[in-house]
């Protein structure tokens, strides 16, 4: 494959670029794994894949410091591996064992890990956007320099919460960084199908919210947005929106019969832009060897294996489960 | 190593499926995310891809096969300078877990509802403390302010709460104490509000979301339902959402349908949430104490007609009423009127009415709907054999049809009479002043259902 787009002046050292690799690659082959398992029936419901999106949250990633918070919707594991979940814990969650983060009571869309800062995995369209304002709004409160990294999808940024949000996130000030991760379709309907806007980050401008698109397939790219808006919301100037360019390789979710786009659009994307073929480009041109590439690729598929593993081996839970965690003790 | 290539399940639901095509032949090298076949389901036509880089060995399946099980091997990859014939025999097909382990009876479990609590008829608070007659809407107001006294992470927020003083004046004087920092006018935007004050709950405060009805919260009930009460059990119990929702619930006067619902049964059918919906001012302010305590969501039901009516609330600096503790009004032997909120004003006129004609009713109000305190109930009507609950709300799908149906799984023996309901009529609340009467429940109508359970 041959993703090698330059891309304008944007630079990282080898070391950076190395990281960049390593938590992309692991996302995706951290999924492919996953639609094995759906395969051969080890994941149940619904299961959607981040793949082709990587660059999105690991470029981000890369701007967050210690206490910033990340919420997002139901395609959620490349978030969860990137903020440093532990890949076991989310393949058991998926196969809905008990080693999994929510004891295989949440499953694909509902997980979470308050070690993490991370807040779901949503699987109602929409909601985790004023959900994520509310965390920033915890921020603000308490007088935290932290920022909330709110996902959601182009299909999500029709939804009406969404504006009362806007609203409310920058008459307040709060720290929200708004990530529209735009892969261009919302289940099998297109962008153009379902508004008549040319951009969704433009829509922010009608509460004075700043914001940009970005080329969601470079994750330098990505990264350097994400500088500009966490100094913009850390500044306490409140909230800013980033349109993030990318696309899904893979169908919505397992069960997709991928009628709406030609297989020709994605294979085009694929050589053509892939952000991990850019990366591993930029790194051989900053000096990195095939054989230091295959090591990685070597620990990564370690790293999934063994989370598959776990996922098969851990238990079901408890029925004794069924009854716990509704209501906490006063 | 040659692997085998399973036909894959591409759907929650799919069991087999027909193998339309392959875009591979024997000897094809394939790349991770190359189509490799057609697979038609239950549902559509998929196509199937490469998950791993290598060379196709063997078909085994071929295009055109209809019915091929999920996890049948269809194709085996090799590596290079590998063949086919390295897969030993054919690996038996892989299933899921729930197929073949037989999980031992989890029907008990499932069952088996957590054990009930004991009737607790111990006092609200000590004897002999000083009482002191106050408006609901006061002890609403001195809760949320002793509480925000209390602990920084409790702030309120809703429309009109602040400069406006609350729209029914639950909250004057509190901007004044405690600065616009904890007392936040919000924009009308009722869905985003409930999820902010949820998001602002899992960031560590403790919010007091003011609706200014709960006709309005609608809007939000996705954020009280799917966002609240959810996430404690969807996160394998590591996040809680500690937050209350409160306002006015149920008719008040001549505001017609949609601005006079009670939402009692709605929300009390809620596994996640804790719901309160208290009559008198004391356990107004006790309960709403504990609400903002409480590290769960709860659903806090006022009553606007209740607001200016005073009760005797005691004096003492932190008073507080634990939930799922009914209070028993008063003692009586013919009946047991079962009620809450605005319904118990009914239950006790009857009840003074029934006395004057030699009928003894005991009066419970539930307080709160979840937990529900059915131990109280059913000892009382173990004692009585007759029962009458009274509620506003719609009857249909009612609280007061969870608990006959308690009564009657508990109780059964017991009765001497069917339980009744007195519950709002079937009908959205007309506008018109003698059909708003008739709309609702009414003390006639409760003594005259006491007088059908008890034959006299
Ligand atoms: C409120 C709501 N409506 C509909 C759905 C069903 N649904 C799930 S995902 C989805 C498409 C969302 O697309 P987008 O926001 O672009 O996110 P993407 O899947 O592309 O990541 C729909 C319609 C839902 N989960 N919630
Ligand atoms: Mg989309």
């Amino acid at each position: 494959m041959a993703a090698r787009r330059a891309s304008r002046n944007l630079v990282a050292p080898k070391k950076e670029l190395l990281k960049y690799y390593r938590d992309m690659l692991l996302i995706r082959r951290f999924e492919e794994k996953a639609g094995q398992l759906y395969g051969m029936g080890l994941i149940g419901g619904f299961c959607h894949l981040y793949i082709g999106q990587e660059a999105v949250v690991v470029g981000l990633e890369s701007v967050a410091m210690e206490g910033d918070k990340r919420i997002t919707t139901y395609r959620d594991h490349g978030h969860m591996l990137a903020c440093g979940m532990d890949a076991n814990g989310v393949m058991a969650e998926l196969t809905g064992r008990i080693g999994g983060y929510s004891k295989g009571k949440g499953g694909s869309m509902h997980m979470f890990s308050k070690e993490r800062d991370f807040y779901g995995g949503h699987g109602i369209v929409g909601a985790n956007v004023p959900l994520g304002a509310g965390l920033a709004f915890s921020d603000m409160y308490k007088g935290n320099k932290n920022v909330t990294f709110t996902y959601f999808g182009d299909g999500a940024a029709n939804q009406g919460q969404v504006y009362e949000t806007y609203n409310m996130a920058e008459l307040w000030k709060l720290p929200v960084i708004f990530v529209i991760e735009n892969n261009q379709y919302a289940m099998g309907t297109s962008v153009r199908r379902a508004t008549k806007s040319s951009s969704f980050w433009e829509r922010g401008t009608a509460f004075s919210i700043p914001g940009e698109q970005v080329d969601g397939m470079d994750v330098l790219a990505v990264r350097a947005a994400g500088q500009k808006a966490v100094k913009h919301c850390r500044a306490g100037k409140g909230p800013y929106i980033l349109e993030i360019m990318t696309y899904r390789y893979r169908g919505h979710s397992m069960s997709d019969p991928a009628k709406y786009r030609t297989r020709d659009e994605v294979q085009k994307i694929r050589e053509e832009r892939d952000a991990i073929e850019q990366v591993r480009g930029r790194l051989l041109d900053a000096g990195a060897t095939e054989a230091e590439l295959k090591a990685i690729d070597k620990e990564i598929k370690d790293i999934v294996n063994a989370s598959a593993e776990f996922a098969k081996e851990s238990p079901e839970p408890d029925p004794s489960e069924l009854w716990t965690d509704i209501t906490v003790d006063a | 190593m040659a692997t085998e290539i399973l036909m894959p399940a591409l759907s929650p639901t799919m069991e087999e499926g027909t193998l339309a095509k392959w875009l591979v032949k024997e000897g094809d090298s394939v790349s991770a995310g190359d189509i490799m076949a057609e697979i038609e389901t239950d549902k559509a036509t998929m196509e199937f891809e490469a998950v791993d880089d290598g060379i196709v060995g063997r078909i085994l399946v071929a295009e055109g096969t209809e019915a091929v099980k999920v996890n049948t091997p269809i194709a085996v990859i090799v590596e290079e300078g590998e063949s086919a014939n390295d897969i030993a025999a054919p690996a038996a097909p892989v299933s899921a877990p729930e197929s073949d382990e037989t999980t031992p009876a989890p029907e008990v479990a499932a069952n088996a509802r957590p054990a009930q609590p004991a009737v607790d008829r111990s006092p609200d608070y000590p004897e002999g403390t000083e009482l002191v007659s106050t408006t609901v809407r006061d002890a609403l107001r001195d809760a949320i302010a002793e509480e925000m006294r209390a602990d920084d992470t409790v702030f309120i927020m809703g429309e009109e709460v602040a400069e406006y003083q609350g729209a029914y004046k639950i909250t004057q004087g509190i901007l004044e104490e405690f600065g616009a920092r904890r007392v936040i006018d919000t924009p009308i935007t009722e869905h985003g509000f409930a999820g902010l004050g949820v998001g602002a709950s899992w960031g560590g405060l403790k919010p007091i979301v003011e609706f200014m009805t709960w006709n309005f919260a609608m809007q939000a009930i996705d954020h009280i339902i799917n966002s609240a009460a959810k996430t404690l059990y969807m996160s394998g119990g590591q996040m809680g959402s500690p937050i209350v929702f409160r306002g006015p619930n149920g008719a008040a006067a001549r505001v017609a349908a949609q601005h006079s619902q009670d939402y009692a049964a709605w929300y009390a059918s809620v596994p996640g949430l804790k719901v309160v919906q208290p009559f008198s001012a004391a356990d107004a302010k006790g309960l709403l104490k504990t609400a903002i305590r409480d590290p769960n969501p709860v659903v806090f039901l006022e009553n606007e007609i209740l607001y200016g009516r005073a009760f005797d609330v005691p004096k003492l600096d932190d008073f507080t009423i634990p939930f799922g503790k009914a209070r028993v009004w008063r003692e009586g032997s013919d009946v047991t009127l079962v009620s809450w909120g605005i319904g118990m004003s009914h239950a006790l006129e009857a009840a003074d009415e029934l006395a004057r004609n030699g009928i003894s009713a005991e009066v419970i109000d539930l307080r709160t709907l979840r937990p529900l305190d059915m131990a109280t109930v059913i000892e009382s009507v173990k004692k009585t054999n007759r029962c009458v609950t009274v509620e506003e709300a719609w009857p249909v799908a009612s609280m007061s049809d969870h608990i006959g149906s308690e009564i009657m799984r508990e109780a059964f023996d017991y009765l001497d009479a069917p339980v009744l309901k007195c519950a709002g009529k079937d009908v959205p609340m007309p506008y018109a002043a003698n059909l708003e009467r008739l709309a609702l429940t009414s003390v006639k109508e409760v003594i005259d259902a006491v007088r059908a359970v008890t034959y006299r």
